[in-house]
């Protein structure tokens, strides 16, 4: 859509502040692109490694077991969950529901929240059963 | 753009009656990445181990290869769609936004194709000596 400078625009477009539903928004978007880059080159890196065999395999294991794998590995398990989180959320609203204020507030900060506990969980489990 | 003719009023407006399938589509598998990712997640965390011999027997499955090529079948559709509209809002010229979808399209069926080919050489050869 072509805009002339000519024509007046609500000013209210450049009066705000950061709410939970924003945040929300803009993490679904970058966590979903990381999935799609980060994320879906290591799955398919690890499953090509498998392929070829064992030599190819240790290497892929030594990169993601050194402390920058496992913060990479971390991230993607977060990014996961926030997305999935957030995703099941874009399925309620796309139902109509939860646009009430309060309503979208609480669900949007409990999105940030089950995000962080599960990726903290599923963390813990690994570290314990490996240490 | 006319505005004689019913045609001419729509001509340029877009494609009739595929408006939501792009929609729908990043829906579909969506549904599809929450049951097979939390189905890997849920696998990795139960294996007895992660080494070579342990991951590839347990892909070899073919109760595992199945839901897993279906798992990578569903992952690069649903990040195609959705880095489609990352790039149709923030790549403004036109040249350039051909050139990103062409790549974005290389990089999902490229990673797709060689996922779906992973798998079905661990499952049909099973473990490399």
């Amino acid at each position: 859509m072509a805009r002339t400078n000519s024509r007046p625009l609500s000013p209210h477009l450049t009066i705000w502040k950061w709410g939970p539903a924003m945040a929300i928004s803009i993490l679904h978007r970058v966590t979903g692109n990381g999935l799609a880059t980060v994320g879906a080159l290591g799955l398919v890196w690890w499953l090509m490694a498998a392929a070829i065999g064992p030599e190819a395999y240790a290497t892929f294991i030594t990169c993601a077991t050194s402390p920058f794998g496992y913060l990479v590995m971390i991230g993607i398990t977060w990014a996961f969950f926030q997305h999935l989180f957030s995703g099941l959320r874009h399925f309620v609203l796309d139902m109509g529901a939860g646009y009430e204020l309060r309503t979208n507030k609480s669900w949007s900060i409990a999105v940030v929240v089950a995000s962080v506990l599960v990726t903290a969980l599923v963390w813990l489990y690994i570290f314990g059963k490996a240490f | 753009m006319g505005n004689g003719t019913g045609i001419g009023r729509v001509r340029g407006l877009g494609s009739a009656r595929h408006g939501a399938h792009h929609w729908l589509a990043q829906r579909y598998t969506a549904v599809g990445n929450l049951l097979l990712v939390l189905w890997l997640i849920f696998s990795l965390l139960t294996l007895p181990g992660l080494d070579y011999e342990s991951v590839v027997l347990w892909i070899a499955n073919p109760l595992v290869a199945v839901p897993m090529m279906l798992m990578i079948v569903s992952i690069f559709w649903h990040l195609r769609l959705g880095m489609q509209v990352m790039l149709e809002d923030y790549v403004h010229d036109k040249g350039l936004a051909f050139f990103s979808i062409l790549l974005l399209n290389f990089y999902a069926f490229g990673d797709a194709a060689a996922g779906v080919f992973a798998i079905a050489k661990i499952a049909f050869t099973g473990v490399v000596e």
